[in-house]
């Protein structure tokens, strides 16, 4: 469960203030905005990656408000991936568990099933500096959700991908969603992405945010 | 407005071929006579000495030693710079603090001083009382390690300059390198310090081998601080930058360029090497 309460957020020219939101366990949520709205910054901020100016975050019905981004337990993707140029998909896919000192069997299985739920197990050994924009996205789920965060937070995901591949990833997302009961915050400006996949929709408009009706989204400019 | 229908307004083609010749004509000319001065000292270098020259320089025992004592001191001053640059180079890149316009700009002093002057300012800071201490006295008399004009002086003069310029080499290395994929590491449970030695580190192999080879060249090439803190002394404090000026002194023209040679030698080698390491694990 994701649930923000008063949180007010500035950086640089803009701020966000006042930005409550529920998001219930195991639930698929859409946040949309226009570009510059804040989103991004929002994203970051449920992270941990930026500071709150004021308000609460909760997670899971705990207060993470100032807690370390390390600490948070929260799976996070943002828009340009930031794969680790160095490693391997594989290596991608261990990250989180070797740093939580899990042992190399527990990891192995873990990329087994892991690689298998998002279809990259032929890109396993592969370094990810010339993977498609499809196979990095996968790779970059699969590294967020490799230590079994509770909570999935999607920075646009889909912006950069083709029609077809768009397509396979609103199926892969709706399954991940299904098959591993992970709490979905989905930040994007597309409306076809939200008619797709919300349970929920919020609308970030004019620095505040709005409660949308999911059908209602086609409205939304 | 034109109207579509009329054809597009041609540029005169031989006109512009004239044009694009000349560019690169301009281009070669004032490029090329750089690399040509370059090459044409080499060459008199080389012309200038004959083969016996050069084997008598090597063959002498003072000559030997400071080719090992400059083999040495390089290195370890390059690798002394390395281990501040690494650390300084990410702190300027990643954060900011206060005072950090002060560090930026004393980091550039080595850079733009006449090397002699920092020579001159290590000297002095050694030698300066501080009331009844002072720093050279305590390190001979209470540690045992004597610095000015011993070996620890070559070195410390060599790193003192030379590890500006890794600093700075480190620090467009990270500034280069995207910031995300440490925050994206932190969230995966990194603490700072794995999210640098995991993520930023491994994608900074390139930049490594640069500062390291621009520290090791730099050192080669220091002199006058090497000079006023270190002294020339033969067989103990004499590097090969030092042999020029000394054979160079009394008259031992042929020497001294066979000593530069050596040295254009061993800086080849030193570059062609890190950057053959540099493209392996730079990709």
């Amino acid at each position: 469960m994701i649930e923000l309460e008063r949180v007010r957020v500035s950086a640089g020219t803009f701020s966000l203030s006042d930005v409550s939101l529920k998001v219930d366990a195991g639930k698929y949520a859409v946040l949309m905005g226009k570009t510059g709205s804040g989103k991004t910054s929002l994203l970051e901020t449920i992270c941990g990656l930026r500071t709150v100016a004021s308000g609460c975050i909760r997670v899971g019905g705990r207060d993470v408000t100032d807690w370390d981004p390390a600490d948070r337990q929260l799976g996070y993707v943002p828009q340009d991936l930031a794969l680790f140029p160095t490693m391997t998909v594989r290596e991608h896919l261990a990250f989180a568990l070797r740093i939580r000192r899990v042992g190399a069997a527990v990891i192995r299985e873990r990329i087994a099933e892991l690689a298998d739920l998002l279809g990259i197990d032929a890109l396993l050994p592969r370094r990810v500096t010339r993977l498609s924009g499809g196979e990095a996205q996968r790779v970059a789920l699969g590294r967020a959700l490799a230590f079994g965060p509770q909570v999935l937070l999607l920075d646009e995901p889909l912006s950069a991908l083709d029609e077809a591949t768009r397509h396979e990833m609103y199926a892969l997302l709706k399954d991940l969603q299904r098959q591993t009961g992970v709490t979905t915050l989905h930040v994007t400006h597309s409306r076809e992405e939200a008619r797709r996949l919300a349970d929920h929709l919020f609308v970030i408009v004019d620095g505040r945010l709005e409660t949308a009706a999911i059908d209602g989204a086609a409205s939304i400019s | 407005m034109r109207s579509p229908h009329q054809p597009a307004v041609p540029t005169p083609r031989g006109r512009r071929r004239a044009a694009d010749a000349l560019f690169f004509a301009a281009l070669g000319l004032l490029g090329g006579s750089y690399v040509l001065l370059i090459s044409l000292m080499l060459a008199a270098d080389a012309i200038f000495t004959t083969p016996q020259h050069f084997l008598a320089a090597l063959a002498k025992p003072e000559i030997q030693y400071a080719i090992r004592l400059t083999l040495v001191t390089c290195s370890i001053s390059a690798i002394l710079s390395l281990w501040v640059a690494v650390p300084l180079g990410y702190v300027l890149s990643r954060y900011r603090f206060p005072g950090k316009f002060l560090v930026d700009t004393l980091i550039d002093i080595p850079v733009v001083l006449p090397p002699l002057v920092l020579g001159l300012s290590l000297l002095i800071l050694f030698h300066l009382n501080w009331g009844t201490w002072k720093l050279e006295d305590w390190l001979r008399q209470e540690i045992g390690f004597p610095v000015t004009f011993k070996i620890p002086a070559v070195i410390l003069a060599q790193f003192s300059v030379a590890c500006a310029f890794a600093v700075r080499t480190m620090r467009v290395t990270f500034d280069e390198i995207d910031p995300r994929a440490e925050q994206v590491a932190r969230t995966l449970g990194c603490s700072r310090a794995q999210a640098f030695l995991r993520v930023a580190l491994p994608q900074a192999g390139r930049g490594l081998c640069a500062a390291g080879t621009i520290a090791w060249a730099r050192s080669l090439g220091e002199f006058g601080p090497i000079l006023v803190f270190a002294g020339a002394t033969r067989m103990q404090t004499e590097v090969l930058s030092t042999t020029v000026f000394l054979e160079l002194s009394v008259g031992n023209l042929e020497a001294s360029v066979a000593v530069s040679l050596v040295m254009v030698l061993m800086a080849v080698v030193v570059l062609v090497v890190l950057r053959s390491l540099g493209m392996e694990h730079g990709g």
